[in-house]
């Protein structure tokens, strides 16, 4: 008795995860369908390129640069015990592109853009507009959720380019302003120890994250229920899968991508 | 023509529609009357196929909605206005293009012209002066306008009406009533609405069809349905909570 009760709990814990992800994957899958297909909605594109990228621009650079400081600031004092500061320029650039850039980057955008999006969709969703939409012959999928997706695919790495550049920057004012290191011993240690695969193998992984966050956002808002307590669910449900998604696939991304 | 035969369709547990049958013919004007939560609105929606029916079918023209493709389905919805309940109108763009919206998908108009069209079809439903500003400056009454301005841009031959009249004050509702038949006499436009709203079914319908326990109980001419015999039929009508009809969740 008790092993059956504590089967069909597991089986139920287990069942709707297993069931979302299907949902989502279907979802990825008639996106994909979707993006090859004209019409193509080329301004609807430009206007979430601009929501995700430009908008989130400020945030990026602020996190971005203080992260460089920060990793600039820790490094320097912890290897000064043993001798070892001329690493620091090493350690702020790899930890930057292969890691901090990406992933930072991406909590930053589904917290921002991400956020917006389920409450947007999910508020179309409750109010009929996307049913309103496809009474109008237009599909919803195509008209609404290719443009986020695919914004989010292309501005995730380029904002973690900047982000890579601009904390970069500050771990060298850190090192080299505050510290009163050597300027040369920081920049040589930058460019002789980054490789070109550390930067592109880190955008991979904001290509992975800003296709998942977009995905999994819209997926969210867009099915919605249950009025506005129900966008309101949506929304912190899609902010807290995009995050584990981002965090737990980072894991699996950079044992494949570094190792 | 449009043509439903023995269509089900079930939530979870809860068998909605149990083999609902009616019949609309071109240029008609049909009200579906019901209660709360009789399953106007599912039924509604699986016309212009948002949802697919369990068993049975919705025919149109004589083609099966539920058997096309998306493609095919997003064509044929160019046949269709739906007006929504709750307007349902895009609160991101202003009054003109939501009005505008399916000619900017569907044609290669320029917006100069789509504005003039948009301004027409605004006119034709009462509203001039209003296709700049945005949908949340508007009232409900004025929303259900545009609502329907954008459901007639493409000249559609069916339209749908969700609770047109709900939500709105009695000369509002009356007002609305009055488009309605209007937009039947001017367009020629078959149309289906569904409504708990008895006054504005007498109005508009040519006939009409109670829904009630997922099924069709009874059609006829406004005049046949004042003068039923059916005692669910008339205790609806009359407005009265005491009768055969079982309220959810409230005990007599």
């Amino acid at each position: 008795m008790f092993i059956i009760k504590a089967i069909e709990s597991l089986g139920s814990a287990v069942k709707y995860p297993v069931e979302e992800t299907g949902r989502i994957i279907l979802l990825w899958c008639s996106t994909l369908r979707w993006i090859i297909r004209p019409p193509f909605y080329i301004r609807n594109t430009f206007k979430q390129m601009s929501e995700i990228g430009v908008n989130s621009l400020p945030v990026v650079l602020i996190t971005a640069v203080f992260t460089g400081m920060v990793l600039a600031l820790q490094s320097y004092t912890s290897f000064k015990r043993f001798g070892a500061e001329g690493l620091v320029g090493s350690v702020v650039a790899l930890s930057l592109t292969r890691e901090l850039g990406p992933v930072l980057t991406a909590l930053i955008v589904t917290g921002r853009a991400g956020a917006a999006m389920a409450a947007e969709l999910g508020t179309m969703r409750v109010t009929e507009q996307i049913d309103a939409l496809e009474t109008l012959a237009t599909n919803p999928i195509k008209y609404l959720i290719v443009p986020r997706f695919l914004s989010g695919l292309i501005m995730l790495p380029l904002l973690t380019v900047i982000a890579d550049i601009v904390g970069i920057i500050g771990g060298y004012f850190v090192t080299v302003v505050i510290f009163g290191a050597s300027k040369v011993t920081y920049i040589r240690m930058t460019w002789d120890n980054l490789e070109l695969s550390d930067i592109y193998n880190g955008l991979i992984k904001a290509c992975f994250f800003g296709a998942a966050l977009s995905l999994i956002c819209c997926y969210k808002g867009f099915y919605a229920r249950g009025g506005a307590e129900g966008v309101g669910r949506a929304t912190t449900g899609a902010v807290v899968l995009s995050f584990m998604t981002i965090l737990i696939s980072d894991y699996f991304l950079s044992a494949w991508l570094f190792v | 023509m449009i043509e439903i035969i023995d269509l089900h369709k079930s939530f979870g547990k809860n068998h909605v529609l149990r083999g609902v049958n009616l019949k609309v013919d071109k240029g008609e004007s049909v009200v579906v009357l019901g209660g709360s939560g009789s399953g106007k609105t599912v039924l509604l929606r699986q016309i212009i196929g948002l949802s697919k029916p369990d068993k049975g079918t919705v025919m149109i023209d004589g083609i099966e909605i539920s058997r096309l493709n998306e493609n095919e389905l997003n064509e044929f919805r160019k046949k269709f206005g739906m007006l929504f309940q709750s307007s349902a109108l895009f609160d991101s763009m202003s009054v003109w293009e939501n009005v505008g919206f399916a000619l900017r998908q569907h044609t290669k108009l320029h917006d100069a012209e789509i504005k003039e069209i948009a301004r027409e079809k605004l006119k034709l439903v009462g509203l001039v002066g209003v296709e700049d500003i945005m949908p949340s400056e508007l009232s409900g009454g004025m929303r259900k306008r545009v609502g329907l301005a954008r459901a007639i841009a493409i000249e559609p031959e069916i339209l749908l009406y969700d609770e047109p009249t709900t939500g709105l004050d009695p000369i509002m509702a009356d007002a609305i009533n009055d488009l309605i038949i209007e937009m039947r006499e001017k367009l020629n436009i078959t149309s289906i609405a569904i409504t708990h709203d008895i006054k504005s079914a007498y109005k508009i319908a040519d006939r009409i069809a109670m829904l009630y326990n997922g099924i069709i109980i009874e059609t006829g001419t406004p005049q046949e349905i004042k003068n039923t015999s059916n005692p669910v039929v008339r205790q609806f009508i009359e407005g009265s909570a005491v009768g055969p009809i079982v309220l959810e969740g409230v005990k007599r």
